[in-house]
C-alpha cells in the first residue's frame, strides 16, 4: 500500500448565507483516486482554482473528504483519533514564508514541532541540527527569522516540518513568492530531502521548470486529475497543457516549435542540455549524411520528418 | 511629462550604527509612453526605487523631477504627483476593501474630489481596460477569482488615470495563463492609453516578451539599461547577480558555444526557432534533398 491512497475523494465547499443555511456548493475536488509510493517525488500542476491546494489539504487532514476517502500511511484521515498521527506523517509547507514562522530564533522555530510532540529535549536539539543541515540553514541557527530572505525562510519552514520526522512533506507553492535564487535553493532542498532522506515529496507549483525532476506529475483541472505521467510524458502534450491554462518549460516549447517546423526531435525535451545534445546529433548526422558513407547510416536511423505544417519551416530557412 | 531621477541615493538608518545604502547614485529617466521592465533580485533596491517614483520616500541625496520641477521643493503639488504616478504593490488584491467591485475602483478618483459622474466614468473605463465584465461590478471583490481580484485592484489604480503606471510583480502567484493575460492586458493598456508602464519583476521570461527597455538593478546600482536583446547579451554578469536570462537565450548561447551559427540576440521562442532552423538549414540542403519531406522543404 502506498503512503498516500485516495479513493474517489471529493470535496465540496459549502457557502452559507447569514442564517447559516447552505446557499451554494462548489465541488473543489472531484472523484480523485491516486496512490503515491513511499520515497517518490510527486508534482501537482494545475491552474488557479483547479483544486490542487484543496487536495493537498486533505493529505494532512486540514480538510476531510466530503465523499470518498484518503489514507495517509495507512490511516484514514476522516477519523478524529487519527488526525495527530496523520499530521505527524505528513507535514505541510505553505506559500507565504511570513505566515509560518513563529520562533524568535531560527533553531527555536525548528524545535517548535518536535517540542509539541513531546520529544525529549536532547533529541529535539539533535533533530533541529539535522533538519537545519538538511536544508542548508545550519549556519543561520542563531539568527532571527525576520532578517532572512524569502528563500531562507522557506527552507527554515521546511526544516521545521522535517524536525517532526514526517514520512511525507507537502509543499504548496513554496516558491510562488520567491526570486529565482530563492526558488532554486528551495527546490534544491526539497530534492535533497527526497534523494538523501527518502522523504516522499509532494510539490504543488505553477513553475514548469520545477517539476522536471519529479518521478510523477499529476495535472488537475476542475477538481479532477486530467493528466498524469512522468514529466517527459506530460510535457509532450504541449497543446493539451495550454488548453488547461498551463505552460511547458520554455526549452520544451522551443523543441516543440522546432519539431513542428520539421526537425526530427524526440518528444518532451526538458532541459537545455538535452536540446543542445539533440541538435548536435542532428548536425552530426547531417554532416555524416553529407559524406558518401554517411547517407545509409542516417537513413537507417529513420528521420521520418513530421508532415504537418510544411510551410512553417519556410519562414526560417528561406 | 517625464519623471527623472538624478544621482539619487537612499540610505536606510542613516543615523544608526548600521546604515544600509539601498540606492546608490541612480540616474534614470522615464519618458512618455515607454514600457520598461525593472529587474533585480530580492534586496537589489527595486522596491526602494519604486517608492521614490511618487514621493513615498525622500532621497538621502540627489533629486527627482517631474516635468522639470523638483518633487521635494516647497509647495510642489504632491497630490497631483501621486495621481500621475500610480503604484500597484505586490499582491494588490490584499488592498481590496469595499463592499462591491465598482465602489472599490471608485475609491481613488473619489478621493481626488472629482464629480460623481466623472468618478463613475473613470471606474467604468478602468474596469473595461482590465477586462472585468459589467456583470461583476456589483459583486463583492472577495468573491472574485485570484486573477480577477488582481485585475480589479489594478483597475483601482488605473481609475486615477496615471501617466506612469508602476506594477510590482503583478503576476506573482498566478498560473501561466493568468500571467499571460495580465501582461497582455497591461501591454494593450499601454498601447491604448499611451501611458508609461514600469513592470517590476524577477522573471526575465515574462519581461522579455513585452517590454521595450530593461533596467537591471543590483546592490542599489543600475547594472544595465537598454533593449532586452542588448541586456541579455550579458548572460554571465546577469547570472553573477542572481538573475537568469530567458531559457531560450541560454540555449542559444550554448548552441553558439557549440559552434552553431545562431543569433544569440533572440529572446522569444519564435525568434529562437527561426534562428536555429536557419543555422541548421544552411547545412541541411543538398544531401538531404532526396530524403522525403525535409528534403522538399529545404528546396523551398
Amino acid at each position: 500500500m502506498g503512503i498516500i491512497e485516495s479513493s474517489h475523494l471529493s470535496y465540496d465547499y459549502v457557502k452559507l448565507n447569514e442564517e447559516g443555511n447552505a446557499e451554494g456548493v462548489t465541488r473543489a475536488v472531484d472523484d480523485v483516486s491516486l496512490s503515491v509510493e513511499p520515497g517518490q517525488f510527486i508534482a501537482i500542476l494545475g491552474h488557479n482554482g483547479s483544486g490542487k491546494s484543496t487536495l493537498a489539504r486533505h493529505i494532512n487532514a486540514l480538510l476531510v473528504p466530503t465523499e470518498g476517502s484518503i489514507f495517509v500511511d495507512g490511516k484514514d484521515t476522516a477519523k478524529e483519533e487519527n488526525v495527530w498521527d496523520v499530521r505527524q506523517s505528513a507535514g505541510m509547507v505553505f506559500q507565504n514564508p511570513d505566515n509560518q514562522i513563529i520562533g524568535q530564533v531560527v533553531e527555536e522555530d525548528v524545535g517548535f514541532g518536535p517540542e509539541n510532540m513531546g520529544v525529549p529535549t536532547k533529541e529535539i536539539w539533535e533533530r533541529v541540527e539535522e533538519s537545519l543541515r538538511a536544508v542548508g540553514m545550519y549556519a543561520y541557527r542563531k539568527h532571527s527569522p525576520n532578517k532572512l530572505s524569502g528563500g531562507q525562510k522557506q527552507r527554515v519552514s521546511i526544516a521545521g516540518v522535517l524536525a517532526m520526522h514526517p514520512k511525507c512533506i507537502v509543499l504548496d507553492e513554496p516558491t510562488a513568492m520567491l526570486d529565482p535564487d530563492g526558488r532554486k535553493s528551495v527546490i534544491r532542498a526539497a530534492r535533497a530531502l527526497n534523494d538523501v532522506e527518502r522523504v516522499t515529496v509532494i510539490l504543488i507549483t505553477h513553475y514548469m521548470e520545477e517539476v522536471i525532476y519529479a518521478d510523477r506529475v499529476f495535472v488537475m483541472d476542475k477538481g479532477r486529475i486530467v493528466m498524469q505521467g512522468t514529466p517527459r510524458e506530460v510535457f509532450s502534450h504541449v497543446e493539451q497543457l495550454k488548453a488547461l491554462r498551463l505552460d511547458v518549460p520554455q526549452v520544451t516549447l522551443l523543441a516543440y516549435a522546432l519539431q513542428k517546423s520539421g526537425l526530427p526531435l524526440p518528444d518532451g525535451i526538458l532541459t537545455a542540455e538535452e536540446l543542445e545534445l539533440e541538435l548536435k546529433k542532428l548536425r552530426d548526422r547531417k554532416n555524416a549524411a553529407g559524406g558518401a558513407a554517411g547517407a545509409k547510416e542516417a537513413g537507417a536511423d529513420g528521420w521520418n520528418v513530421g508532415e504537418e505544417e510544411p510551410d512553417a519551416v519556410d519562414g526560417g530557412t528561406a | 511629462m517625464a519623471l527623472k531621477l538624478e544621482h539619487v541615493t537612499y540610505i536606510y538608518g542613516a543615523d544608526t550604527q548600521l546604515p544600509v545604502r539601498a540606492l546608490d547614485d541612480i540616474c534614470l529617466e522615464i519618458p512618455d509612453g515607454q514600457f520598461i521592465g525593472l529587474i533585480g533580485h530580492t534586496g537589489s533596491g527595486k522596491s526602494t526605487l519604486v517608492q521614490h517614483l511618487n514621493g513615498l520616500i525622500r532621497p538621502s541625496q540627489g533629486r527627482i523631477t517631474w516635468n522639470g520641477r523638483d518633487i521635494w521643493e516647497a509647495g510642489f503639488p504632491k497630490k497631483e504627483l501621486r495621481s500621475s504616478v500610480g503604484l500597484v504593490f505586490q499582491y494588490p488584491e490584499h488592498q481590496l476593501f469595499e463592499a462591491d467591485v465598482f465602489s472599490d475602483v471608485c475609491f481613488g478618483p473619489n478621493n481626488l474630489g472629482l464629480p460623481r459622474e466623472e468618478v463613475q466614468k473613470r471606474a467604468r473605463r478602468a474596469l473595461e481596460l482590465v477586462g472585468i465584465p459589467e456583470a461583476l461590478y456589483g459583486q463583492s471583490p472577495f468573491e472574485l477569482s485570484g486573477g480577477q481580484k488582481r485585475r480589479a485592484a489594478i483597475a483601482g489604480v488605473l481609475a486615477m488615470e496615471p501617466k506612469i503606471l508602476v506594477l510590482d510583480e503583478p503576476t506573482a502567484g498566478l498560473d501561466p495563463k493568468g500571467r499571460d493575460e495580465i501582461l497582455g492586458q497591461i501591454a494593450g493598456l499601454k498601447k491604448e492609453t499611451g501611458i508609461s508602464v514600469v513592470l517590476v519583476s524577477h522573471s526575465m521570461e515574462d519581461v522579455a516578451n513585452y517590454v521595450e527597455r530593461i533596467v537591471v538593478m543590483s546592490q542599489g546600482h543600475i547594472l544595465f539599461d537598454g533593449e532586452p536583446r542588448q541586456v541579455f547579451r550579458h548572460k554571465r554578469e546577469l547570472e553573477e547577480v542572481g538573475l537568469a536570462v530567458p531559457q531560450v537565450t541560454d540555449i542559444l548561447h550554448r548552441l553558439s558555444a557549440a559552434g552553431f551559427a545562431v543569433d544569440t540576440d533572440a529572446t522569444t521562442v519564435p525568434e529562437a526557432r527561426d534562428t536555429i532552423l536557419k543555422a541548421l538549414g544552411g547545412k541541411w540542403d543538398g544531401p538531404a534533398a532526396g530524403r522525403g519531406a525535409m528534403g522538399e522543404k529545404e528546396k523551398c
